[in-house]
């Protein structure tokens, strides 16, 4: 058994952000568990530019904005272990892993970050009758084949679902000569950005078809088209709106799901919302010593937020390990009205930062409506939207004095509302 | 009197992605809505001349890995995309490569440069 004050499952944005902060915080005996060969996780195949606009102001792509946290981690030279899978946790922080050369290990942690990211919604997700073929991935798995793998899936390409990566793809795919027909979206919105929606679909004149699905794949060895139909306000298919679409390739960019198989096994509460921890304001989950930060939290649409969390993340793990003090939350988050969910759940206000970030999405699309967070029956915020998304994650920032000036402060609940 | 003409525009500066109220009056170009500097710019220089990073993969002989990532050191103007892409075809580079390294010089004549994004170590 190896004995270590922090581990940080996942060495992705959030777990190297993590760690450096851990680091900065001054613990020293940190491991940092990564299951691919190389640290960065999903930003080595985001080739795209537009990240690290508000962490180092300037756009940087996804290899770029990793390298700049490697770096620090190879500078500072905080321990880290590649092509190890954390094959369990318990609640007692005691790690099973697992890698080619040395086997099983058991990990002995005083504290846990956890840091493993998200995965896509697969086909299986969906009930898309017909047969098996090759030529259906998850938009995620193209960009691996393209980017990093250096090879084109198909030539001709439908894309179900709009959200970024499906967006990102259909560029990716144009500019290497596929041809993407169009890109059907079940609801009347987007769930991607509409930056990406500007920059990778009217660019390139690819049509969007906003509340269409695909409702049959036909094809016995390889995608040979899909049947595309418009849903109603329920996201039924409409009869008689079916149209057959030649396609070889069908790539599925139809949500992303925090990945939290170990999560679950250590006995940590997880909001039903987000599929991630259920947190406090330190990012602690319902296992002391246990954070969590990123999209195995919540599924983020900027690394920059990401990494902005997982800096709190690591700072509350060294506080942890520090005071040995557990958090006893005293306030509960609450999401009302038109507000889907929000991270943290609970606050303990004995350990309160300055400014305590509250973040959150919408549950539907709102135009010229108010954000507002009421301490109790008083309300503290209100401000005007032009837009609200839930494709665009949203945040409000609750400072100190607030909470000084609540004694006996319950619940904090955020929502949206009229005037 | 010519109304003035208004477009509305969004900003892909950064994911925020404002909406960006354009009025265009002749040459005079009047933007409302942008929460930076450079969503004016942008605003300004997407109705005057429209211009894009472009970002791609070429493959690496005796990389660790068999791609690296490139970009455009820059904005190219957005109608020479096809162009920067169809010069990039063949293109082959040696490991190693570093961030920062020059890929293809003055692509296509635009007076930017095409350069790595990723290290890739030498096997």
């Amino acid at each position: 058994m190896i004995n270590k004050d922090l581990v940080v499952i996942g060495g992705g944005p959030a777990g190297l952000a993590a760690a450096i902060s851990a680091h900065e915080n001054g613990i020293k005996d940190i491991l940092i568990i990564e299951r691919e060969e190389h640290l960065g996780g999903i930003l080595n195949q985001c080739i795209h530019n537009g990240f690290g606009l508000h962490t180092f102001k300037e756009e940087l792509t996804g290899p770029e904005y990793a390298m700049r946290y490697v770096e620090k981690v190879i500078e500072e030279k905080i321990p880290y272990v590649l092509e190890t899978m954390v094959i369990d946790l318990d609640e007692d922080k005691k790690i099973t892993a697992i890698n080619e050369k040395e086997g099983v290990m058991e990990i002995k942690a005083k504290a846990v970050i956890l840091a493993m990211g998200c995965r896509e919604r697969p086909r299986g997700a969906l009930n898309i009758p017909g047969y098996r073929p090759s030529g259906i991935y998850s938009a995620g798995t193209a960009q691996k084949f393209v980017n990093i793998d250096g090879f084109l899936p198909g030539r001709n390409i439908v894309i179900l679902g709009s959200g970024d990566i499906g967006l990102i793809m259909a560029r990716r795919l144009t500019l290497e000569g596929a041809n993407v027909k169009m890109v059907l979206e079940i609801m009347p919105y987007s769930g991607g950005l509409k930056r990406n929606i500007v920059q990778c679909l009217n660019d390139y004149n690819i049509p969007l078809r906003l509340s269409h699905t695909v409702t049959k794949i036909y094809g016995k060895d390889r995608v040979e088209g899909v049947t595309v139909s418009a849903v109603d306000e329920h996201m039924k298919p409409i009869p008689g709106t079916e149209e057959y679409v030649e396609c070889d390739t069908l790539l599925l960019s139809v949500g992303l799901i925090p990945e939290n198989e170990l999560s679950r096994k250590a006995g940590v509460y997880i909001n039903p919302r987000t599929q991630g921890p259920i947190v406090s304001n330190t990012l602690e989950t319902s296992i002391p010593g246990v954070f969590a930060c990123g999209n195995v939290l919540h599924v983020h649409d900027l690394v920059d937020y990401v990494s902005m969390e997982a800096e709190a993340a690591g700072k509350h793990a060294a506080v942890y390990l520090n005071s040995h003090e557990e958090a006893k939350p005293d306030v509960t988050v609450e999401a009302g009205n038109g507000v889907r969910y929000t991270v943290p759940s609970y606050i303990d206000t004995k350990i309160l930062d300055k400014i305590l970030t509250v973040r959150f999405r919408v549950s539907g699309v709102y135009e010229n409506q108010y954000i507002s967070v009421y301490f109790d029956a008083k309300r503290l915020y209100h401000k005007q939207k032009r837009i609200l998304t839930p494709g665009e994650m949203e945040q409000v920032l609750l400072p100190n004095a607030w909470f000084a000036q609540s004694p006996g402060l319950k619940t904090i609940r955020i929502c949206v509302e009229g005037e | 009197m010519k109304m003035a003409e208004k477009r509305t525009l969004t900003c892909i500066n950064c994911p925020l992605g404002c909406q960006l109220q354009v009025e265009i009056d002749g040459d005079k170009i009047t933007v409302t809505g942008f929460s930076c500097a450079r969503g004016e710019k942008y605003a300004k220089e997407e109705i005057m001349h429209p211009v894009r990073v472009v970002t791609s993969t070429v493959p690496v002989i005796d990389g660790e890995v068999p791609m690296v990532s490139i970009k455009t050191d820059g904005e190219i103007p957005k109608d020479m995309i096809k162009e920067c892409m169809l010069a990039l075809k063949d293109v082959k580079v040696k490991a190693p490569v570093h961030i920062g390294d020059v890929i293809v010089s003055d692509i296509c004549h635009s007076g930017v440069d095409i350069i790595a994004t990723k290290e890739v170590a030498k096997i």
